[in-house]
């Protein structure tokens, strides 16, 4: 177990080193990061002092390798925009994109694991017709226009909540909502059709005969074998929040990393975009390295072969 | 004393899309304290839902009724769902089913399966539930029980896995133990250890026992009375003596006369004609007369009475004493194979080796699957390759259909290594045919298409050819014509069959491989498909190897039979000779295992 783990880490450490490649040179080949700094209008003259001062003058491989030196000391190299580190920069940031993510994911899991576990128990109800209207809803209305819709309603016409900013948790209700609202269709009909299957096993019909029944017989029985998937989905879910941030806090002005991600795009920031893009990765891999963890932690045919 | 279980007229309906089906009517049975019952019956008899209607466990929407519905006195009608679970389900009736493999949760221990029942019931203590589930882990015969208490269900066998179950099912001392097929997924050998060991248990705890089965053979040797559904109603029932030796309803003769015997001289099967009847509307005469010989205007016109004979015999029939059948006599119609036949199939020395992994990373392991196994099929012959599951049966089976490569050792088709043939070549030479008709026809081609099929892929372009070709395959396996444009759903088990034996012989082939054709079938049905085999060999020489589990299908169809244990042949030679006087271990084991009926013909008297 412990072998595996460590195998599927190095693996991971893997895929986002690949991905830092892959970004690095599509971005220097889409924008000339020394015109990026001078300005649209500067001079030749100027951009091509830029060039030879940044060390942008140099080929490709070579400024890859120097990146990835100071990756490894943990020096991300500095901001064209802010003139900090970058590190620095991003470990600011972090924590407002991090409890954005987290309490995203809390609301799909209350909202998505129970209406599909009704519907399962249910089938053809209206609870479960109900359950498939909000899948479906919350499945073709674009994040951004929720995010606008909420925000009228419950900042601006019944003023409950800060219409934006990061300063208290009330600022967060509603981009988590938001946020999380678009994870909600895959995870429920995940748990709706999990929870449907393991009802109709061999198993729970045994666990009938034995004389369980209602609650003792789902706590027991069914619940562990039916999300089981869905913790799959979850881990991954919670890697694409922190790609989905980027949106999400430039609608409610929160101070993140999506925000400096879109900032750093918009501005050619290259060193900023490079390290959030490799940080991104990370997680995403890192979510999904947990979600294979935690699948053979409770998964005894996963974990005794 | 009053019996402990009591069925008045239960009925089981299900709301389906075409209509209400009545799976079970008017169903009486009566079962007294350490007795035992065995109800058998066909797919879609009712015998399964009768027992679920009993526990509770009807699929949802299923609706369910009876006039009196009693354990031990106590009416169960009165009780709520809560009470039925709390009282009667586990304390006092226990229930096992059909499939091992899948009625365990895989997720926990065995331990906690077996004592949770009994601890959150605050029968016993966590530590009193333990060591009683160590003792019964004991009793019924798994080893080490104080490890397989902390394993789960995938670390053990389907046997196993079934005394599990068994001994789940004691924790909580039912009165009344219910075993749904629960032999019917399993091996021979294992068949009868458990089948044994229900059997003590019962002796020893005083305990009840219904068993279902669609094996008249399984419930013969192993309970006191038998109940015979069919089309949802008990038809007859009574002491098993009576029911099995004596049937008095024409269902009963027909079904035991339909199951090929391991001993004597085979002859042809007397099988049903027709299929077992759709149960949309209510009764309105007597179920089994669209099938039955003996058939006359009040059959249909009327519901037939109730006939009792001795000692509680009843059946229900029109006929006032039950009719005189005997088993078939007529030979069977295949000649015997000439002696230096060409060989058509032969395999030599083939070894197959599987390697897996245990997890990604993990130490490759080796399985070998395929011993250096070498065999001949001679042209005109049937060849039964026997042997229980994982013994390498099907693999060979792979190999000599050329669908897979073995490791080393080698196929050769009239002398021709395959290797050398192309695959619509060898498609032309050898075709199979599989054991689940349900799955191995494509749904959405019609039966023309499906039969077709391997003359398209051999280039035959000429529609007239094809059609021909298509409709003298049908008659071969005497499929009516019209159902030439009918899809696969639209058919029986049997016709399904049918089409896989007649697009299997559209290419004209040197020969088939039948892998377990009979083992998804019904007994009546299974009859009519060994019958036909028969007449294909007699009508067109067919050669053919036939893998099987089943000692009485070897009996009935095989010239020459090869058993197979762990990969290698440890017995060849003359079917005849082989279950006369096998001379390996293994096999004499298998024969005696295998649960037999010896329905002798000349046994078969008349009631009263």
């Amino acid at each position: 177990m412990l072998r595996y783990i460590a195998l599927r880490g190095l693996l991971a450490l893997l895929v986002a080193f690949t991905v830092s490649l892959a970004a690095f040179f599509l971005l220097n080949v889409a924008t000339d990061p020394a015109q990026a700094i001078a300005g649209e209008d500067a001079p030749p003259e100027v951009v091509e002092s830029i060039r030879a001062r940044y060390g942008l003058d140099r080929p490709l491989p070579v400024r890859y390798a120097d990146w990835l030196g100071g990756v490894m000391t943990g020096d991300f190299g500095e901001s064209y925009y802010w003139h900090k580190p970058v590190a620095t920069l991003v470990a600011d940031r972090a924590d407002e994109t991090i409890t954005l993510a987290l309490s995203a994911l809390a609301v799909t899991i209350l909202i998505a694991i129970p209406l599909g576990a009704l519907a399962a128990l249910n089938p053809n109800s209206w609870i479960d017709r109900f359950a498939l209207g909000v899948a479906v809803s919350a499945q073709a209305v674009p994040n951004f226009w929720l995010g606008l819709i909420v925000i009228i309603l419950f900042a601006v016409t019944f003023p409950i909540f800060p219409v934006s900013g990061d300063d208290t948790w009330r600022h967060f209700v509603l981009p988590a909502f938001v946020l999380g609202a678009s994870s909600v269709p895959a995870v429920m009909r995940l748990t709706r059709t999990g929870l449907i299957e393991v009802m109709g096993a061999d198993y729970i019909r045994t666990a009938r005969a034995k004389g369980f029944r209602g609650w003792p017989l789902l706590r027991r029985h069914a619940l562990r074998n039916a999300l089981l998937p869905v913790i799959s989905v979850l881990a991954v879910q919670l890697g694409q929040k922190f790609g989905g941030s980027v949106i999400t806090e430039s609608i409610f002005a929160i101070n993140g990393l999506g925000r400096l991600a879109l900032e750093s795009i918009l501005g050619a920031d290259i060193p900023t975009v490079q390290m959030l893009i490799f940080v991104f990765a990370i997680v995403f891999v890192a979510m999904n390295l947990l979600a294979d963890i935690l699948n053979a932690a409770l998964d005894p045919r996963i974990r005794i072969g | 004393m009053s019996a402990l279980l009591e069925i008045r007229d239960l009925s089981v309906a299900l709301p389906l899309p075409a209509g209400t089906l009545h799976a079970v009517r008017e169903v009486d049975l009566t079962l007294d304290r350490g007795q035992s019952i065995g109800i058998v019956g066909e797919s879609g008899s009712g015998k399964s839902m009768t027992a679920l209607a009993l526990m509770r466990l009807l699929p949802r929407g299923a609706r369910h009724g009876a006039t009196r519905l009693a354990f031990d006195g106590v009416d169960l009608a009165s009780l709520s769902d809560a009470g039925f679970a709390r009282e009667i389900a586990g304390p006092r009736i226990g229930m096992i089913f059909q499939e091992p493999m899948t009625s365990l949760n895989p997720v926990y221990t065995i331990g906690r399966q077996m004592t949770e029942g009994a601890v959150s019931r605050g029968m016993l203590s966590a530590p009193d539930a333990r060591r009683k589930a160590l003792d019964l882990l004991d009793r019924v015969g798994i080893p080490d029980p104080e490890t397989r208490f902390g394993q789960f269900p995938h670390q053990m066998s389907g046997g196993q896995r079934q005394r599990v179950m068994i001994a789940m099912t004691l924790m909580l001392d039912p009165e009344l133990l219910i075993a749904d097929e629960p032999t019917t997924a399993l091996d021979v050998t294992v068949q009868a250890q458990i089948l044994d060991l229900l059997d003590d248990l019962r002796r020893e705890r005083d305990m009840a026992t219904i068993l279902i089965s669609h094996d008249l053979a399984v419930v013969a040797e192993r309970t006191d009375s038998v109940a015979v559904m069919y089309g949802g109603q008990v038809i007859e029932q009574g002491a098993a003596d009576d029911v099995l030796h004596r049937p008095a309803h024409p269902y009963t003769q027909s079904l035991l006369h339909a199951i090929p015997q391991v001993g004597g001289t085979p002859a042809r099967l007397s099988a049903i004609p027709g299929t077992v009847p759709s149960l949309t509307r209510p009764p309105t005469a007597c179920v089994f007369a669209p099938r039955c010989d003996h058939r006359r205007a009040e059959c249909v016109a009327q519901r037939p009475p109730t006939r009792t004979g001795a000692s509680g015999h009843a059946w229900r029939c029109v006929l006032e004493t039950p009719p005189r059948s005997g088993r078939g006599a007529e030979p069977l119609r295949a000649p015997p194979t000439a002696a230096n036949a060409d060989i058509v199939l032969a395999a030599r020395d083939v070894r197959q080796v599987y390697t897996t992994r245990k997890a990604m990373f993990a130490a490759k392991r080796e399985i070998v699957a395929l011993d250096g196994v070498s065999i001949d099929l001679h042209r005109g012959e049937t060849l039964a390759l026997i042997g229980e599951s994982g013994s390498g049966k099907s693999t060979l089976a792979r190999i000599l259909l050329g669908l897979a490569e073995p490791t080393s050792g080698e196929v050769t088709m009239l002398g021709r290594p395959v290797a050398a043939l192309s695959p619509v070549e060898r498609a032309s030479f050898v075709q199979p045919v599989f054991q689940d008709p349900y799955s191995s026809l494509n749904p959405r081609r019609r039966l023309s298409e499906i039969i077709e099929r391997p003359l398209w892929l051999r280039g035959e372009h000429d529609a007239a050819k094809r059609k021909a070709a298509v409709d003298e395959a049908m008659d071969h396996v005497r499929l009516p014509k019209r159902l030439l444009h009918s899809y696969p759903s639209q058919l029986s088990g049997g016709q399904r069959q049918r089409v896989a034996i007649a697009r299997a012989l559209v290419t004209r082939p040197e020969a088939l491989v039948c892998d377990e054709p009979t083992s998804a079938l019904d007994v009546s049905v299974q009859a009519q498909i060994l019958n036909l085999l028969d007449d294909l060999r007699a009508e067109m020489g067919l050669t053919c190897l036939i893998i099987t589990h089943d000692m009485a299908v070897v009996h009935q169809v095989a010239d020459r039979v090869a058993v197979m244990l762990e990969g290698r042949i440890v017995e060849e030679g003359p079917a005849q000779r082989v279950l006369a006087s096998p001379e390996s271990a293994y096999t004499a084991r298998l024969l005696a295992a295998a649960p037999r009926f010896e329905a002798v013909p000349d046994r078969l008297e008349v009631a009263q």
